[in-house]
């Protein structure tokens, strides 16, 4: 009896992960579009609705006024509003971001090579958000109102309060001093070191790997102390649940009814929070790598806001929200996937 | 008990062999407003002979403390162990006793009235420079400067306390906006439903698409930042949560046979959301917003940070971080305080707003927040209900 039961079971699940998560997948693919529309188009409108003439910043005595006049021509400022937004979502679609007058370079390129620098720390910093986060909620759940799960607390609700970039000066501040341990000396600034292209293969590894942990700290540790939290929530609600009672009642260690059958079930709502954190995790990265001299998106924004490089802002900004949708999308397949109930709503 | 003089030259006095907690508490919050009227009494001298709107507010703030503190230790003393048994009351019994929710209440008042008296307190004026620059820059902690001057020879105490006034204002208000926005459009949203609802709700998930720092970059970069811009475009950017949050609650009680009671009494619209429906989604609002004060004061302080929020003659916490890291080795002070300022504001308001959680919704008591549901508080995610909504996350 149990055994074809158990194959049914198998069968409906294959089903389940071909069709109805494809199809899922499609719809949520689908319904992204019209977002990415809308952030297209709220960006133009933002752009068009600042005050200020956006040729301002090159009048000047001793240039013409026919030479701002074509200048004018040039940028597609002398046609209608409804024109240049035709060309403005054209060139959002085709990926033409423009020129960036502060660097003198076409905007695609500077992203281009900023993006894989962001999302280098923003992986990073959601792995050491959740892994220490599920961790430290499930050891307090287990130990509830013990002297350690209000100290855990109390430590949780202050990284919480910590701003980011206030953690981030105070690491600096920390490892600088000299009462650090100079063996455990670890590089502020930058992704690697000056002698980065002679070092051999393993040591750039190493190197690399030495540059991200102060960063990732800094922007990881205030999300951990809240998905520490949540975690702690979920778990202690989890363990009031029959099949937990059942599960001990059965006689297996307390460690294997935690960390198999309750861990299981506690970790379902944890993960939909990964959408949750990852826009926080990406504004924080904004911060952080102007404090750690990152590379990234967020201090190519900075920089260009410092510059008043539209376009560069603009499409920074862009490219920001795309990344959010795309992981949020992701987040909710991996949801989808873990948890089948979601599919058929 | 009957009045007695003692009551106005020592309130809490009476009460200390019943509460003693409260009553020394008062006692040492009386003192203090004393102290400072003695010994500012030249500052308040002068508020008389053409002081500005600060200096009056600040007067007027004393003389509103020393009648609260007065009026708090009476209600002590006469106070019955339970008056009335009504939802609110029994709410406010809960959150009394929630010890960690009272710190955070009191650290808060303590933060305002400093924040109010910032005129009085404040040792130095926060942009004189020292005479002698280098003779008063980056003086360590002393009795003359608490907590040692900065670059340009400037009290660091003063710019923490006037600092705080800026953030302090700029995170309620924006709270106030954003809530009142985030309702307004949430309840409308979810009672109207149809195309009014779809469309909000495509608004919300299009705004949440951004990294609210990011989004408040972009418009900061195009539009020049004064206070009264920064506020209103934290007020513009944080409606959102709030909004998914009461249209969610709007929706089942829109059902629910009172309001249909009102709308078959022929009540307008306008009329039964506020006055009916609104009334009923008050808790996890209010929840919402003290939460979000300490979120806005932070992302406040990222802004500053980055040179794009409170433009520079007006001190604030993010700029005097951000400035103090030039010099972070010789003068760790410049940085370490205004940072410790954040951290106790943010953290007052999340105790609180914690605490009224859990008197709010006893069900979720000493459990932390809820697992959330994702709709409420962000990301663009499926309909999914994974427990109560909390809200107020988002940042």
């Amino acid at each position: 009896m149990a055994a074809p039961r158990r194959q049914t079971r198998r069968l409906e699940r294959f089903e389940l992960r071909g069709g109805l998560l494809g199809r899922y997948a499609v719809r949520r693919l689908v319904g992204s579009v019209p977002l990415l529309w809308g952030i297209v188009t709220l960006l133009f409108i933002l752009l068009h609705a600042a005050p200020g003439d956006p040729m301002a910043a090159f009048f000047n005595p001793n240039v013409s006024p026919d030479v701002l006049e074509q200048m004018r021509r040039n940028f597609g400022l002398d046609q209608s509003l409804l024109e240049q937004y035709g060309r403005w979502l054209g060139n959002f679609v085709t990926g033409d971001f423009g020129f960036s007058y502060s660097r003198l370079r076409p905007v695609r390129e500077v992203l281009a090579e900023a993006l894989p620098n962001t999302l280098w720390l923003g992986a990073t910093s959601l792995v050491v958000t959740f892994v220490v986060g599920c961790t430290v909620g499930i050891v307090q759940a287990v130990r509830q109102y013990s002297r350690l799960d209000h100290g855990l607390t109390f430590a949780a609700l202050s990284l919480y309060s910590i701003p980011t970039f206030w953690l981030g000066v105070v690491l600096v501040l920390l490892v600088s001093s000299n009462a650090w341990p100079a063996w455990l000396d670890l590089p502020i600034s930058g992704m690697q070191s000056l002698d980065y292209a002679e070092l051999g293969a393993w040591d750039r590894i190493v190197d690399r790997i030495r540059h991200l942990i102060l960063p990732t700290i800094a922007l990881g540790l205030s999300s951990a102390a809240a998905v520490a939290r949540y975690m702690r929530g979920s778990m202690l609600e989890t363990i009031d649940e029959d099949y937990i009672r059942t599960a001990r009642a059965k006689g297996l260690s307390e460690r294997r009814v935690i960390l198999r059958h309750a861990l299981a079930n506690a970790l379902l709502p944890v993960i939909s929070l990964v959408g949750l954190f990852l826009p926080i995790l990406f504004g924080g990265a904004v911060v952080i790598e102007v404090i750690f001299s990152w590379p990234g998106m967020g201090r190519v924004m900075v920089d260009a806001i410092g510059a008043r490089d539209y376009p560069l802002v603009l499409a920074a900004s862009f490219l920001f929200a795309t990344l959010v949708i795309v992981a949020n999308l992701l987040a909710d397949l991996l949801y989808a996937w873990v948890d089948p109930r979601i599919r058929y709503s | 008990m009957t009045v007695s003089p003692l009551d106005f030259l020592l309130p809490g006095v009476r009460s200390l062999g019943r509460h003693p907690v409260q009553g020394l508490l008062t006692m040492v919050a009386w003192l203090t407003l004393w102290a400072l009227i003695v010994l500012r009494r030249g500052r308040i001298v002068e508020t008389f002979s053409g002081g500005a709107f600060d200096e009056w507010l600040a007067f007027g703030s004393i003389l509103v403390g020393l009648y609260i503190i007065v009026r708090l230790s009476r209600q002590m003393k006469t106070e019955s162990p339970r008056r009335s048994e009504s939802q609110r009351s029994l709410a406010w019994s809960r959150f009394r006793r929630h010890r960690p929710a009272m710190l955070g209440l009191g650290l808060v008042s303590v933060l305002a009235m400093a924040a109010l008296l910032t005129p009085y307190l404040a040792p130095y004026d926060p942009s004189i420079q020292g005479a002698d620059l280098v003779a008063t820059r980056f003086r360590p902690p002393s009795l003359a400067h608490p907590m040692g001057t900065d670059h340009f020879g400037r009290d660091v105490l003063s710019r923490v306390l006037y600092g705080g006034r800026t953030s302090l204002a700029i995170g309620t208000l924006a709270v106030l906006i954003a809530v009142t926005l985030g309702t307004l459009i949430g309840a409308v949203a979810g009672y109207r439903r149809g195309w009014v609802d779809t469309v909000s709700m495509r608004g919300v998930d299009l705004l949440l698409s951004f990294p609210r720092l990011v989004l408040l970059i972009t418009v900061v970069a195009l539009v020049d930042p004064s206070i009264a811009v920064i506020t209103l475009v934290l007020g513009l950017t944080g409606w959102m949560a709030t909004s998914r949050l009461v249209r969610g609650e709007v929706l089942s009680l829109r059902e629910r046979e009172f309001v249909q009671a009102a709308r078959a009494l022929g009540f307008s619209g306008p009329r039964i959301l506020l006055r009916h429906v609104i009334p009923n989604v008050a808790s996890p609002i209010i929840v919402a917003a003290t939460l979000g004060i300490g979120n806005t004061i932070l992302i406040e302080a990222s802004l500053s940070f980055l040179g794009l929020g409170v433009p520079a003659p007006a001190p604030s916490w993010g700029e005097m971080v951000a400035r103090g890291r030039d010099a972070m080795i010789e003068a760790p002070w410049i940085t370490l305080f205004p940072g410790l300022a954040i951290v106790l504001t943010v953290m007052s308001f999340n105790l609180i707003g914690d605490g009224l959680r859990d008197a709010l919704d006893p069900r979720s008591a000493g459990r932390g927040p809820a697992p959330t549901d994702r709709r409420a508080v962000g990301g663009a995610g499926a309909t999914r209900a994974v427990g109560a909504a909390s809200g107020a996350i988002g940042s």
